[in-house]
């Protein structure tokens, strides 16, 4: 009967434009959806609305130059990119920095991965249709938003790494600052699954809606909170720790249903894991210098590099070929959301519009970072 | 007293014209008065609904200009007449230009049935319930056209959900309202409230009364097309939906009638369920037009609860929304039709 019915009732496919301009992209991603009726059948991502050309511009500027264009790439976790840049040269030249400043870095780190986050959480309810959680998720992030204002001077591109350490010391009121912090937001988490993450209407929007199995995140290359929530391990917090991550206890968060329920869980139980990190440092910031001396012009000897640090969406890498210049012969930035977003098609196939939303959602892309 | 300045009027009439002369100068100036109406209760129920998301959404609202910010959505009507009315060259112009009316004009006659107090109702007939659900009915007709006249994509999907939507959702509530009818035994609104003097509908139906009233408010919501049943504007996937194509005026038609769609439907709940402009236990029932602040208070308190559903829950995908309509709603609906003619029948109600 009902390959009858669908030999006599022949439905037109059409082409829908989703963006540049669009709420649902989250910047100016255009996706040039194939549907039937409201049915998926094809999506083609189509890159390159902002693309700045900034790993060009990289081969023009010094190593110093070159972290403060790294905040343009992933905005949201600024302060994350900065350290990679800076790692990598640190490594390059041996440049041993002092217990201080890896701890200060790695608590800006787990501050900058909750604010990325908390907004993510914000836009997430807002994609299902869940107005309210944006206006909650920004009272958190305009308290870590103060607390880097204060320490770096800047609320969303710090620029507070430099090659060497750290561009100021920490303001005075940073303790007291970040334990407030945790003290609410220890507070405010349990309400976030209150209001979203145990609504019915929210489970079932995302409960078994847009499936990857363990493969093929992995042949898809997917990292970050994404792939862990189809349980694939792929922490390089864990895997290769840098900063203070070798000292401190925390849990890689994996789960293994792979929809997009497990990639939200994931990001919420990645937040309480920050939180905790922040707990064990927040009276342990050792005294000493927070900027090692270095060299007025630094030039890397000539050879490869490659610096991968766990940036809120994922696996951020920093490539650098250098010839012995003061300017790199080459960079690469290998940007997690790129590799996240290839995945779309895969998991909203035969599925609908406003499932393709919340899928795109939980992928928690960030254009600039996709197009460099 | 103020009673007196009806008759007045209708003598004053009477002087210089002839009876239908003046009856027809009478409903212009009704038909008038209703326009302002419209227009007042829009304008004040978006300056609620700001105040209200700014409530949960921990900001104030619109605070600035005038007292409360109330007349922040006078400056924003201002600023929708004052827009130029853009239009899509391959849209179907006629059907485009006329779809807005239709959803005004329904919103507009659904109105003249509610009754703000015992003295002011327009339209007071024998079917009036009735009257009520079939005029509400065509204002899907509205939105269907603007979906598919606009050529279009996101406002044909727009337009496509709302044709699903609503024929689905209109069961709920026109079952919702029989069962109470089957209780009230009368479709006249005023005779609806006359019956609960001696107590409200939800009082005296209980069980059945009260599943109603929430099935109600389910399909009411998504009646009047709001969150968690937004669908048909949903803006993280369609953009505006059936109205993205239109402006200035044509757009703030839709606006207003939402909203005042959202009030009718409030209304309807209080007339059947807590008593229309009746005081609780009569305590003001002897004072003249006394009856429109206990309506105002009961009808507010509904669509208090209905922004409270919009400013707390996420979107329902299309499936979903028909699976609970479908296979619940109705399925609990016509089970509880025939639980409130038992109780009826059986003189088991309070």
């Amino acid at each position: 009967m009902e390959e009858y019915l669908t030999d006599q009732l022949k439905t037109q496919e059409y082409f829908l434009n989703m963006g540049p301009q669009h709420p649902a992209t989250h910047g100016v991603l255009r996706l040039l959806l194939k549907l039937d009726g409201e049915i998926i059948r094809n999506v083609d991502m189509d890159l390159g609305y902002i693309h700045r050309s900034i790993e060009k511009m990289c081969e023009r500027d010094t190593y110093k130059q070159i972290i403060h264009l790294t905040d343009r790439l992933d905005y949201l976790s600024s302060h994350i990119n900065n350290e990679a840049v800076c790692l990598l040269v640190e490594k390059a030249l041996n440049i041993e920095v002092t217990d201080r400043i890896k701890v200060i870095r790695t608590m800006m780190d787990e501050l900058t991965r909750i604010s990325s986050h908390v907004l993510w959480w914000g836009v997430m309810g807002m994609d299902i249709g869940a107005l309210t959680t944006f206006m909650y998720g920004f009272r958190e992030r305009e308290m870590i938003n103060d607390i880097f204002e204060e320490t770096c001077g800047a609320r969303l591109t710090m620029n507070y790494n430099v090659i060497g350490g750290l561009r100021y010391d920490l303001h005075e009121n940073f303790v007291k600052r970040v334990k407030d912090f945790i003290k609410h937001f220890k507070k405010k988490l349990p309400e976030y699954d209150k209001l979203l993450s145990n609504n019915v209407i929210f489970r079932k929007r995302l409960e078994g809606i847009g499936y990857i199995s363990k493969e093929d995140a992995v042949a898809y290359g997917l990292n970050g909170p994404t792939a862990r929530g189809s349980g694939v391990s792929c922490d390089i917090r864990k895997i290769h720790p840098y900063s203070a991550y070798d000292r401190v206890d925390f849990e890689e968060i994996t789960f293994p249903e792979g929809d997009s329920y497990a990639r939200y869980k994931v990001r919420i139980q990645e937040m309480h894991q920050s939180l905790s990190i922040l707990e064990q440092l927040v009276d342990k910031i050792p005294e000493g210098e927070y900027k090692v001396k270095t060299k007025a012009v630094i030039k890397l000897p000539e050879g490869d590099y490659l610096q991968r640090v766990e940036s809120a969406r994922g696996d951020f890498g920093v490539y650098v070929k250098s010839d012995g210049q003061k300017f790199p012969y080459r960079v690469k930035f290998r940007s997690p959301g790129f590799a996240n977003l290839t995945a779309l098609n895969k998991m909203s196939e035969g599925l609908k519009i406003a499932d393709l939303v919340a899928i795109l959602s939980t992928i928690d892309i960030v254009v600039p970072d996709i197009d460099r | 007293m103020i009673l007196n300045i009806f008759t007045d009027i209708h003598n004053k009439l009477l002087e210089h014209m002839s009876g239908g002369a003046a009856h027809i100068t009478e409903l212009i100036l009704i038909a008038a008065a209703y326009l302002g109406i419209f227009a007042i209760l829009g304008l004040l129920l978006v300056w609620l609904e700001r105040r209200v998301a700014g409530f949960f959404q921990l900001r104030l609202g619109p605070n600035r200009v005038g007292p409360f910010g109330l007349f922040q959505t006078i400056a924003d009507a201002l600023k929708l007449v004052s827009k130029e009315l853009t239009g899509t060259v391959k849209a179907d112009s006629m059907l485009y230009r006329t779809a807005p009316y239709f959803v005004i004009t329904t919103a507009l006659m659904a109105l003249s049935l509610i009754p703000f107090s015992h003295e002011i109702q327009a339209f007071d007939i024998n079917i009036g319930v009735f009257f009520l659900i079939s005029v509400s009915s065509v204002g899907v007709l509205g939105i269907f056209l603007a979906g598919w006249a606009s050529n279009n994509k996101y406002s044909l999907i727009g337009g496509m959900r709302t044709g699903i939507q609503m024929i689905s959702y209109e069961l709920s509530v026109g079952m919702a309202i029989v069962t109470m009818t089957v209780l009230a035994g009368t479709l006249q609104i005023s005779e609806i409230i006359e019956i609960q003097k001696d107590g409200w509908l939800i009082w005296k139906g209980h069980i059945p009364a009260i599943i109603a009233f929430m099935i109600f408010m389910i399909a009411g919501t998504a009646e009047s097309n709001r969150t968690p049943f937004d669908l048909v504007e949903a803006e993280s996937e369609l953009g505006a939906g059936f109205h993205t194509e239109y402006s200035g005026m044509n757009f703030a038609y839709y606006f207003l009638a939402e909203f005042v769609n959202m009030f009718i439907i409030a209304s309807v709940a209080v007339i059947l369920f807590f008593g229309g402009w009746l005081s609780p236990f009569g305590i003001t029932d002897t004072i003249p037009f006394a009856g429109l602040f206990w309506f105002t208070v009961k009808v507010i308190g509904v669509i208090f609860i209905f922004m409270w559903f919009r400013w707390t829950f996420p979107r329902f995908r299309i499936d979903q929304l028909l699976t609970l309509e479908w296979k619940y709603l109705l399925p609990v609906n016509m089970v509880n039709i025939v639980l409130m003619a038992l109780i009826v029948w059986l003189g088991l109600t309070l």
